[in-house]
């Protein structure tokens, strides 16, 4: 072990010890504390599974357009699963945090807008996350553009109120919200409280009809809802991409390429074939689910349904929504929280933010220091640090003036796409789609087009460079 | 840094996409091998972790061979022969 590595492990033993302290300190400070843990150690746990298995959404479907490869795509799948067994024990017994969300055309385009956005940026919003963890700067951009657009976006009125339908308007005028929040000066507001909130509310155990509460949850949510559509989702990435190279390789080694037991090794030798990603999907599909029930559980300890109650009981009353809650969902979510900490900076300095729906009546702005999604947050930067520390891949990297403007464009389109669609690549597509929301699979299929899209425009852009730099004789 | 494709000698070529992010490395790498001829090699280095394992797949599905995988400080340099036409 050479001084680099011995440093590396020092700086991981040392990140780890921090939080350790942070979850010990505040808790013998209040025992409301631990709430807030909770979140953080998930948090570091999906940290560390997203670094490991370099476990990015945006990687999915964009190297598979792009490069031909699908790795990531199957690791997804084989995390949705899980997480959709081990969740749909917990929906059953009723231990769930999870509110399915409105489905219909706005989740589709929202998802394309997004997938646009994530793969001009680099990666998802949880990839920018992990990969900031990693170091990388450009990744570091993509979360402040996200967190700002996200923040400018949820306030916007004036002129843009010109931009939602009088239908819009007068629905969410109807809504009759608390006098506070005030919905005829706000494109998001009409668009959420005169749109989204009419729209059909749905799961797949819904639609199944089954009332057996466990049966809907794995028949319904888990099997239809998911097993089903990723087994179809998976075939089609082995017809198109896959297969052709598995057969090649089993011809050249004189092995039998014709048969539905050759089809079926292709099949399965393609889920496995990246064992890192794999693993990933396992641990991160698992935790999800796990998160969710501890969630729940202290919510029962502490007799509360939000972490609002418990601010309020620990005297902390600045930021809370109209409704006494804060952001809470109890589950692995990503965009909101980043939103929530740039809209209480604005505060500080004087924007009156609290009027709107986002952060007025639904999320609040509470100081990021008390913000149980920012602890989530935070931690998962500090998992994927240890992580990418401990196998010598941190390092520093400042973007190039190119990488910045991509990074702050994409970053804007997946915070645009992420508040028109309720959730990023993680609320609104992977947790959704395990829970058996039919709007996941709408956000899911926008994505997938947003990264079709991107693909295209920056396989063009690449190549145009290249032609560039290759200006001599290759022979 | 920009992106940096050079031959290096007869049927070698390096490219350097250290710096860059994902879908960069891989990208370029795709296209370099699609430039260069059966039996060439091409030594990339990056530095972007998930990029390793997007390249790693792309020759496997592609019949291309690493030869060789070093990685230090974070940066990767990994040389590539490129077997079949891709």
């Amino acid at each position: 072990m050479d001084a680099v590595d011995r440093r590396n492990d020092t700086w991981a033993f040392s990140i780890i010890g921090f939080l350790t302290l942070v979850s010990v300190l505040t808790y013998l400070w209040s025992e409301y504390y631990i709430y807030l843990s909770a979140y953080l150690w998930f948090g570091f746990i999906y940290g560390m599974c997203l670094q490991y298995g370099r476990f990015c959404f945006s990687s999915a479907f964009r190297d598979l357009f792009a490069v031909g490869v699908p790795r990531m795509a199957v690791g997804i799948m084989i995390a949705m699963v899980l997480f959709g067994f081990v969740s749909a024990f917990v929906t059953a017994t009723g231990m769930s945090t999870f509110h399915p969300a409105p489905y219909g055309m706005h989740s589709v385009i929202a998802g394309l807008i997004f997938g646009v956005g994530m793969v001009f940026a680099g990666g998802c919003a949880s990839g920018s996350l992990y990969k900031s963890g990693e170091g990388n700067g450009s990744a570091m951009l993509v979360v402040l553009s996200i967190s700002v657009t996200q923040a400018i976006f949820v306030d916007i009125g004036g002129w843009a109120n010109r931009l939602a339908p009088q239908s819009w308007r007068e629905s969410a005028v109807a809504k009759g919200l608390p006098a506070a929040i005030n919905v005829e000066d706000g494109w998001m507001d009409q668009y959420l409280a005169g749109y989204v909130w009419d729209q059909p509310v749905k799961t797949f155990a819904d639609l199944s009809g089954i009332a057996n509460p466990f049966l809907a949850a794995y028949v319904g949510n888990v099997l239809i809802g998911i097993v089903v559509p990723a087994a179809l989702i998976l075939a089609w990435i082995y017809v198109v991409w896959a297969r052709r190279a598995f057969l090649k390789k089993r011809t050249k080694g004189g092995r039998a390429a014709r048969g539905i037991r050759v089809e079926l090794a292709g099949y399965w030798g393609m889920i496995l074939a990246s064992k890192r990603t794999a693993v990933a999907g396992l641990f991160l599909g698992i935790a999800a689910g796990l998160h969710m029930l501890v969630m729940k559980g202290l919510r029962v300890k502490f007799g509360v349904e939000n972490f609002g109650e418990l601010m309020t009981r620990m005297g902390f009353t600045f930021g809370i929504s109209a409704k006494g809650t804060v952001f809470d969902p109890g589950y692995w979510y990503v965009t909101t929280q980043e939103a929530q900490w740039v809209g209480w900076v604005f505060n500080r300095l004087g924007w009156e933010n609290m009027d709107n729906v986002f952060f007025g009546l639904n999320n609040g702005i509470p100081n990021p220091l008390i913000n149980p999604a920012d602890w989530m947050s935070l931690a998962l930067i500090g998992g994927a640090a240890v992580m990418a520390l401990l196998h010598n891949e941190f390092k520093w990297k400042a973007p190039t003036r190119e990488l910045a403007v991509w990074a702050m464009i994409g970053g804007a389109l997946m915070g645009i796409g992420s508040r028109l669609g309720l959730g990023c690549n993680i609320g609104a597509f992977f947790v959704r789609v395990s829970e058996g929301d039919v709007s996941g699979w709408l956000f899911g299929i926008g994505m997938i087009a947003g990264a079709y899209l991107g693909v295209k425009f920056f396989s063009w852009w690449t190549e145009r460079k290249m032609a560039k730099e290759a200006a001599f004789e290759l022979v | 840094m920009a992106m940096k494709f050079e031959k290096r000698a007869a049927g070698e070529f390096v490219l350097d996409v250290t710096g860059y992010v994902c879908p960069h490395p891989q990208l370029y790498t795709k296209k370099a091998l699609e430039r260069i001829q059966e039996g060439d090699t091409l030594e990339v280095l990056f530095d972007n972790p998930s990029s390793s394992e997007s390249i790693a797949a792309m020759c496997d599905t592609a019949g291309d061979e690493i030869l060789e995988r070093v990685m230090e400080r974070g940066t990767y340099r990994w040389k590539i022969r490129k077997t079949e036409a891709t």
